[in-house]
């Protein structure tokens, strides 16, 4: 995520370490460069105009502190000035009324159908009955797909006569009423913005259902047309704010830079995986710190604990107090960082992380695991009893050479003389948020 | 209603705005600075690229110093020019025809299988598709309705069955029944996806095996709506499949679908067909020539 913005941004700082005051014309190349990549990261031409001009006047202003070198002024400055793109402050979701009912709406292809589907699962994560409603009859088998996607996750889904849009939903509405689901969504067709009837068609539902949450679905990778679009939704629903969809496919931040700025709404959550878990509330300064390449260590303990069990992750903790660190843990540590999503956007969090060949990574990653598994718990345990041919046969079982074995091997006992001098250093270890 | 009303017709609301102004900006007045700087704005907006644009607008300045036309003349030939292609479809020596279309998902990919099977069978070809989008829900059930309606074979598997195996089985299908056109509809994949992407290569061998030299066409389908990720896209698809056209859809929009102007400019890739409508026959061979006269018309 935001890889080409991260690395733009990093050159334009480092072309301003060293000078000794920000003046109009040595930042003028920075500013041109700001300028550039954000173009290229297709925010809007717009925004892109303001945000210039706004990060100009500050750091050229009153604003600046004597006690900053120039490129803290500049990142400060453009580090504020995005997050106000971004919407400022992190926004849930607002439901009132018992049924709340939220709609999704937006363009084709922007990824509505599978977005209902993570919201419910979210919604019943948190203790909700959710209701999904089927009411996008035109794309040919849309609503088979929400039927399917339902069953995955367990939450009912109405689809009515398959027919009539307001049909169904007055449908959900009885049985939403009847059955006592606390929440109600929505997933409708896909339109243009300039589809008169279509919209319409939209505006009757809206005032029929009168949701607490009416979002736009807004896929990612959208180019400046975005804002049109999505100024022509929310002028004539009146949104409440926005899902961005497939923030994994490279986005480059165009459209969540953008839409907040041109609407006034916010960005409520972010869809980042193909999984049905893989919807992520949206957090305007850990993005914009992300953008800058200061990492966001906030969202990778959001990640750790959702993916963690907080039962093993104790025991692990008082194993690595004891030293009694062994394979067999380190098998389950990996397990459980697979489960936290792709090592490249895992790496993105941590501030200053050398940016890793995700695939190879993953396989390195990939190849330890299978030659743990080719180990006895007993090897696993006490790893000093592996010798030659128990080697050989790790090897073999695992599809790895000798070679890969004794590399990995000689990794743990490097780990555990660290985790030694760690000990003797728990200050050190505290810093890392492991208090021992 | 002949193919220019068409094209002029889901273009209006592109032109509309953007290229009239680009138009009015160019149109008779001598090419200064100024102008200049609002026509690499436009271009701009229009999701060409911040680094296309500029190059672009270059090229019209060499150009005007050269030979003092018309600018708008002028622009329209460095836009043809660039968007020029083989925007025909190859056709092998013995059918079947073995069309793979590919792409990040929600670009319409199987809505534009529907449209060219329906240009197909109005051509009287007998049409296959293979149902090899084995991940979507409901992805199978999509591309059977869409075959009924316009009457071409559906070759199915279960959802999570191996898409190769379906490629297979269609094509092997095509191969003894003497159909003439195979097209594949495949999994929306993002191109970020190592995984994905290897799989999509692998039906791409299977196919090739049962019959070599398919697929003959991979049309990478590219939203008009889509930004400058639309080249990254483009160049990721193309490096793992050999991409060999564009389809661009959702031209009906308000976006201008700028992108296809970097993705033939820098890649090399030709546009073979725009989409711009729900209906069957609102898919079109791409004219460069048609293209940029209906943008500034």
């Amino acid at each position: 995520m935001f890889e080409a913005l991260q690395e733009r941004f990093g050159k334009v700082i480092k072309n301003l370490t060293g000078k000794g005051r920000l003046t109009e014309k040595n930042i003028a190349d920075a500013v041109r460069q700001v300028k550039l990549s954000l173009l290229e990261a297709d925010v809007n031409y717009k925004v892109v105009k303001d945000f210039i001009e706004r990060v100009k006047s500050r750091v050229l202003g009153e604003e600046v502190l004597k006690s900053f070198t120039p490129e803290q002024q500049f990142i400060a400055a453009i580090r504020d000035e995005l997050i106000g793109l971004l919407g400022g402050e992190q926004r849930r979701l607002n439901l009132v009324h018992r049924p709340s009912y939220i709609m999704l709406v937006g363009l084709q292809g922007s990824g509505k159908t599978t977005t209902a589907a993570k919201l419910a699962k979210k919604l019943k994560k948190e203790g909700l009955r959710p209701l999904l409603v089927a009411a996008d009859v035109y794309r040919p088998a849309a609503i088979d797909q929400l039927e399917q996607l339902g069953k995955v996750i367990e939450v009912p889904v109405v689809t009515g006569d398959r027919k009539n849009p307001e049909k169904i939903v007055k449908e959900a509405q009885e049985i939403a009423v009847n059955r006592n689901h606390e929440v109600v969504i929505l997933d409708t067709a896909g339109r243009l913005h300039i589809d008169d009837e279509m919209m319409e068609e939209l505006s009757r539902v809206k005032e029929l259902v009168r949701p607490d949450e009416i979002l736009m679905v807004v896929d990612a990778m959208a180019g400046q047309d975005a804002v049109n679009s999505a100024k022509v939704f929310d002028e004539r629903l009146d949104l409440t704010g926005f899902i961005v969809t497939k923030m994994d496919g490279d986005a480059r931040g165009g459209v969540i830079l953008s839409i907040h700025y041109v609407t006034g709404k916010p960005i409520k959550f972010v869809g980042v995986g193909e999984k049905i878990d893989d919807l992520e509330p949206f957090y305007p300064d850990r993005v914009a710190s992300r953008i800058l390449g200061m990492g966001d260590v906030l969202s990778l303990i959001d990640k750790l604990e959702a993916s963690m069990d907080a039962e093993k992750m104790k025991e692990m903790e008082s194993k690595l107090k004891r030293l009694e660190f062994d394979l067999n843990d380190f098998r389950e540590q990996l397990i459980q960082l697979k489960k936290m999503g792709s090592l490249a956007e895992v790496m993105s969090m941590i501030p200053g992380a050398p940016s890793v060949d995700a695939v190879k990574g993953e396989e390195n990653m990939k190849k330890a695991l299978a030659i743990l598994d080719s180990m006895t718990p007993q090897e696993r345990r006490n790893p000093r009893i592996i010798n030659h041919s128990r080697k050989l046969r790790i090897a073999k079982g695992s599809g790895t050479t000798v070679n890969d074995v004794n590399r990995l091997l000689k990794n743990y006992e490097e780990f555990q003389k660290m985790m030694k001098q760690f000990k003797s250093n728990r200050r050190l270890l505290r810093k890392f948020g492991l208090n021992i | 209603m002949g193919l220019m009303d068409l094209l002029k017709k889901g273009l209006k609301k592109t032109r509309e705005g953007f290229f009239e102004r680009i138009a009015s900006a160019l149109k008779g007045s001598k090419l200064d600075e100024a102008t200049l700087e609002e026509v690499e704005e436009l271009l701009i907006l229009a999701d060409v690229g911040a680094e296309t644009a500029h190059e672009i607008v270059e090229m019209i300045k060499e150009r005007y110093r050269e030979a003092q036309d018309d600018p708008l003349e002028i622009a329209k030939k460095v836009l043809t020019e660039i968007l020029e292609g083989d925007a025909t479809i190859s056709s092998p020596e013995k059918p079947p025809l073995v069309i793979s279309v590919v792409g990040v998902n929600g670009t319409g990919k199987t809505t534009t299988i529907a449209k060219l099977g329906y240009l197909f069978k109005s051509q009287g070809k007998d049409v296959v598709f293979a149902a090899a989008d084995t991940f979507r829900a409901a992805a199978i059930e999509q591309i059977k309705t869409w075959g009924e309606r316009i009457g071409a074979t559906v070759i199915s598997q279960h959802m999570g069955a191996d898409a190769g195996a379906v490629a297979y089985d269609a094509v092997s299908h095509a191969v003894s029944k003497g159909k003439d056109v195979v097209i594949i509809d495949t999994a929306g994949r993002l191109h970020t996806k190592h995984n994905l992407m290897e799989e999509l290569k692998k039906v791409h061998r299977v196919v090739s095996k049962i019959l070599p030299g398919a697929p003959h066409e991979v049309l990478l389908v590219i939203d008009a709506t889509t930004g400058q990720n639309g080249l990254v896209q483009a160049t990721k698809f193309k490096e793992a499949v050999e991409v060999t056209g564009i389809v661009v859809t959702k031209l009906d929009g308000t976006a201008k679908g700028g992108v296809v102007i970097p993705i033939r400019h820098k890649l090399g890739i030709p546009i073979k067909f725009i989409g711009f409508g729900e209906g069957m026959e609102d898919l079109k061979p791409f004219s460069a020539r048609d293209f940029v006269e209906a943008l500034f018309d």
